[in-house]
């Protein structure tokens, strides 16, 4: 059986069809779109909770969406150990909701940012990134608000968890400041819950899956948590 | 509130003439209503009416090759591309507003131009933009640029349509008056085509979209005038965006047209419902009653004349087919707009304005619409004063310069040349996963789904060339821009064109105007690149100076295998390059002379149309061969720019090269040339004789250049450039001038 991703549409999402047209037709898993008014997360295997401007964002980013009708799905589902992904507004959202600790601050360069970036793996046992082989991946960021934040003591137990997923890095996997797009606390790009099921991520990876585009590193992610799927 | 008298004198405050006035009062048979003098007034202005340029511009190819619809007949020309898809895609100007308020003016450009192809059916699927502004030592152009590209960003970044492609330069003829023209692409399906039109008695007429306010009341008024000190005032005349809103407005529009609910549809731009309801009514030959109570206000005691005039963002006016109403209302409300019905079609051609029970106006809709019986005008003409002395510049009297290390790192760090990296940084370039290649190259490349085939697509202009031939420079406009869908593998399919000139009535403006439209013509027909349509923009003035006239060309092309898809930058070690096309030491308006000497002057390059196409042909046969590598055509700052260029695109693999080039008479003048029809290639060594046997056959002469490798560029064994301070000086010049200013 194929495993099902529901991805999220909010009347702002701008990354849906990304997301769907990845899972869909680039990497051949079933997909569907489940509407922001609706409770029904249709049986899906994952949910994704895509980029974009969810409600225009002119408040504080995800703020608004937190308070969907689906999110109350989307949090029991959590709750219950279900595979939860957000990228980018996805992540915001999970932040406000407090599915992941931390916030999100405006990008340091007070602007919008979208280009390539590499990624270290920092760990590799988890249900995200088991089946990446690679020291880093190559995928993009696009955003205004990616500068992840939380106090010492949040960090702390991050790290000390191995619930940091992923760091702004080099080629080579040196972390260090020039590599960090946006000005995110220790170079955070990605994190996961303690549970291990819910995942924050800022960059891309469903714009880094179709081989036509040339940049594939991406779909790595959704393999790994198809992976362990079955 | 009490109605203003209507009479000239009021006539003369709204921008129209005393002929104008005159034919108003002769075709009502009696002396307008102050609802109906403001309706007359935004139709009739430049900025809808196309007073003073439809004349010429009928004169462009406006047809042919794989156009559906042509360029006036709907609000963009609709292009084929086979599979059952057509694309939709034009340009459009916002340089009064973003004079004023940059990040509102140009962040509406954007959503306007938006409005333009979805309202057609098609879903927006790139964009791109052309901008001038004046030179970045200038606290208030760094203002300026700083907040047009911030407003770019942010309403297609919101919106979700990715910006792939564009220019920006900077010359002080800009400085009061800088140029944002925002360009928009569009996919549809041809079976869910919509059209603007407003037909059969009975029809609901619906607004949709956001409500109406106050904002922007004779936008298009003020965008048909010089700018001034007086300017700063007309602020309130530039409206607001809310891209959140018009993706709802997309999704909602979308499901409207092919769920089959509606007769047709119109987005309201520059005089908001005056415009949509007469263009609607007149190209269906039919009429309109329209009640203003019905209409969503933002805000109370809006006069029926603020509600016709406002150029509040984010509407749609919609025909529905009668009976379907409930179920746009159903769309409309799933997406949280707003959807009301505020009238009805009738067969009589006349718009018929109510408010508060009261007839506010009552007006055939032809006399109004662009394409009916709205003014139109051919001005006087004169050749430009200042040409006799630009023709005449020797340039064999400009002193030769010490240091060819030291020319080309000027140019290569003049604004104009360096990377444009700290712009397309801000725009999100790769939502909606079609971005092949992206911002950097000579054309942006858009993958269209589930096919073999992408589009290729590029905004150019060169203004300097213009000023000093407008005829000449025009055609160079559509060539290189040709060049460049060539460069990426693309078929050359058509163009838009945004045309920024001064004051039309100045009979020198109107000359290079007129020269620019036959030099557009001709290269368009030549290349079988028919006009889809486009904007003119006129006024381009402020008090110190006017601009370099602008006709900026965006073009679109298609590549049909996508192994085709090729890019500028080396991609190996020891490749061999060639230029293709011939240098004619052509120096006059070159970049060179411009940053080197300060100097804006001289002929021009020629263009032979011939020449370039059999070089368009020439190069498509190699790529199809797949023996390029990389194409990259010869431009601005001329081969020694363009060979730097190829060495630093791709920042993460920059590589050599060694190369010797003929000079003719001097080393400046040849490293330097701008010559038109020349592109720098490279190949792999094991393709020589395939490469030069193919070449060879073709008209277009070619010459070995040299080889690619190392973290050098060597040119003739004396000049060597370190790549690492080249790109240093390429991706870090306008960064530099950006943040190192600030307090400046």
């Amino acid at each position: 059986m194929k495993p099902k991703f529901g991805v999220v549409v909010f009347p702002g999402s701008n990354c849906d069809y990304d997301a769907y047209y990845a899972m869909k037709k680039v990497l051949g898993y079933d997909a569907e779109f489940l509407w922001h008014k609706d409770k029904d997360l249709k049986n899906s295997d994952v949910i994704i909770l895509p980029g974009g401007f969810s409600y225009g964002d002119y408040l504080r980013t995800g703020a608004i969406a937190r308070f969907s009708p689906i999110m109350d799905s989307v949090y029991s589902f959590a709750e219950k150990g279900g595979i939860v992904m957000g990228i980018c507004n996805g992540f915001q959202i999970l932040l406000e909701i407090g599915l992941l600790p931390g916030v999100m601050l405006q990008n340091v360069s007070l602007k919008f940012v979208c280009k390539d970036v590499y990624l270290r793996i920092e760990n590799n046992n988890t249900i995200f990134t088991k089946d990446i082989s690679k020291k880093t991946i190559k995928v993009p960021v696009k955003h205004g608000e990616g500068n992840y934040f939380a106090d010492e003591g949040t960090i702390k137990s991050l790290e000390e968890n191995s619930q940091i997923l992923f760091r702004y890095s080099s080629n080579e996997g040196e972390v260090a400041e020039v590599y960090n797009p946006n000005g995110a606390s220790k170079n955070i790009a990605g994190i996961m819950n303690k549970r291990q099921n819910v995942m924050g991520l800022m960059p891309h990876p469903e714009n880094a899956c179709d081989p036509v585009l040339r940049k594939t590193d991406g779909a790595l992610i959704f393999k790994s948590v198809v992976q362990s799927l079955f | 509130m009490k109605e203003p008298e209507v009479n000239l004198q009021l006539a003369f405050e709204h921008g129209l003439t005393e002929e104008e006035y005159g034919w108003i009062c002769q075709r009502l048979g009696r002396t307008p209503t102050f609802t109906e003098l403001g309706i007359f007034s935004v139709m009739w202005s430049e900025h809808c009416s196309y007073k003073n340029s439809i004349a010429l511009l009928k004169t462009l190819p406006r047809s042919g090759g794989r156009l559906l619809v042509s360029a006036g007949e709907e609000n963009a020309g609709l292009v084929d591309i086979g599979d059952g898809l057509a694309i939709a895609f034009k340009i459009e100007s916002h340089n009064h507003p973003s004079a004023v308020e940059p990040y509102q003016g140009a962040a509406t450009g954007v959503g306007g131009i938006l409005r333009d192809i979805f309202t057609m059916g098609a879903r927006p699927i790139a964009s791109l933009n052309s901008l001038r502004f004046g030179t970045l030592d200038d606290a208030r152009t760094r203002y300026l640029f700083e907040g047009v590209v911030k407003g770019i960003g942010d309403y297609g970044n919101c919106f979700g349509v990715p910006t792939v492609a564009g220019e920006v330069y900077f010359d002080e003829c800009y400085k009061g008056n800088p140029l944002v023209n925002a360009m928009s692409i569009g996919l549809v399906d041809t079976k869910y085509v919509a059209s603007a039109t407003a037909k059969g008695k009975g029809n609901p007429v619906m607004i949709v979209g956001s409500a109406t306010g106050r904002d922007g009341i004779h936008g298009a008024t003020f965008a048909s005038e010089e700018i001034s000190e007086k300017s700063e005032a007309k602020r309130p005349s530039v409206q607001v965006g809310d891209p959140f809103t018009e993706k709802l407005l997309l999704e909602a529009t979308l499901e409207i047209i092919k769920q089959g609910l509606i007769v047709g549809i119109q987005d309201m731009g520059a005089a908001g419902i005056s415009c949509s309801t007469s263009e609607m009514s007149a190209k269906g030959e039919s009429g309109m009653i329209i009640d203003l109570n019905k209409v969503p206000l933002r805000e109370h005691g809006m006069s029926a004349y603020e509600i016709m005039l406002s150029e509040s963002q984010e509407r749609m006016l919609v025909v529905a087919k009668k009976g379907y109403e409930d179920k746009v209302k159903e769309i409309f409300e799933k997406w949280d707009l707003n959807c009301e019905i505020i009238g009805e079609v009738i067969d009589e051609e006349k718009l018929v304005i109510n408010y508060q029970g009261e007839k506010k106006a009552e007006i055939n809709p032809q006399e109004l619409a662009l394409g009916g019986n709205a003014p139109v005008y051919i001005r006087d003409t004169a050749e430009p004063k200042y040409l006799a002395e630009t023709r005449n510049f020797d340039p064999g009297k400009l002193p030769e310069p010490d240091s060819i290390i030291d020319v080309l790192e000027k140019i290569i760090s003049s604004p104009n040349i360096a990377s444009k990296k700290w712009v397309y940084e801000q725009y999100d370039s790769m939502v909606r996963t079609n971005t092949i290649v992206g911002p950097g190259s000579d054309a942006a490349v858009i993958y269209i789904k589930e096919t073999n085939k992408a589009l290729a697509a590029k905004t150019d202009c060169n203004g300097r060339y213009v000023y000093l031939d407008p005829k000449e420079g025009t055609k160079i406009a559509v060539a290189e821009s040709a060049r460049n869908v060539v460069c990426s593998g693309g078929i050359p399919l058509a163009i838009t064109n945004c045309l920024n000139f001064g004051n039309p009535y100045k009979p020198e403006m109107y000359w290079t105007f007129k020269k620019a439209i036959e030099g557009m013509g001709e290269a368009c027909r030549f290349f079988n690149t028919p006009v889809t349509g486009g904007n003119v923009s006129f006024y381009n003035e402020s008090p110190d100076t006017s601009v370099y006239p602008t006709p900026v060309i965006g073009m679109v092309g298609l590549i049909e295998n996508l192994e085709n898809i090729t890019t500028a930058e080396f991609k190996d070690e020891e490749d061999l390059i060639y230029v293709l096309g011939e240098d004619y030491e052509e120096i006059g308006g070159s970049e060179y002379l411009k940053t080197i000497h300060g100097l804006v002057t001289g002929v021009p390059p020629r263009l032979d149309l011939q020449t370039e196409k059999d070089l368009h042909s020439l190069l498509l046969e190699l790529i199809n061969e797949q023996i390029i590598c990389s194409a990259h055509d010869v431009s601005e700052g001329g081969i020694l720019t363009a060979l730097a260029e190829c060495c630093l695109i791709n920042p993460e693999k920059m590589i050599g090269a060694k190369v010797n080039i003929h000079i003719k008479t001097r080393e400046d003048f040849t490293f330097f040339s701008e010559s038109q029809s020349k592109i720098i290639v490279s190949i792999e060594p094991e393709n020589k004789e395939k490469f030069e046997e193919i070449a060879s056959r073709s008209f277009t002469p070619f010459q070995f250049l040299g080889v690619t490798g190392g973290s050098r560029l060597i040119v003739n064994d004396q000049d060597d450039f370190s790549l690492n301070h080249l790109a240093d000086l390429y991706y870090n010049s306008i960064s530099k001038r950006m943040t190192h200013a600030i307090g400046g």
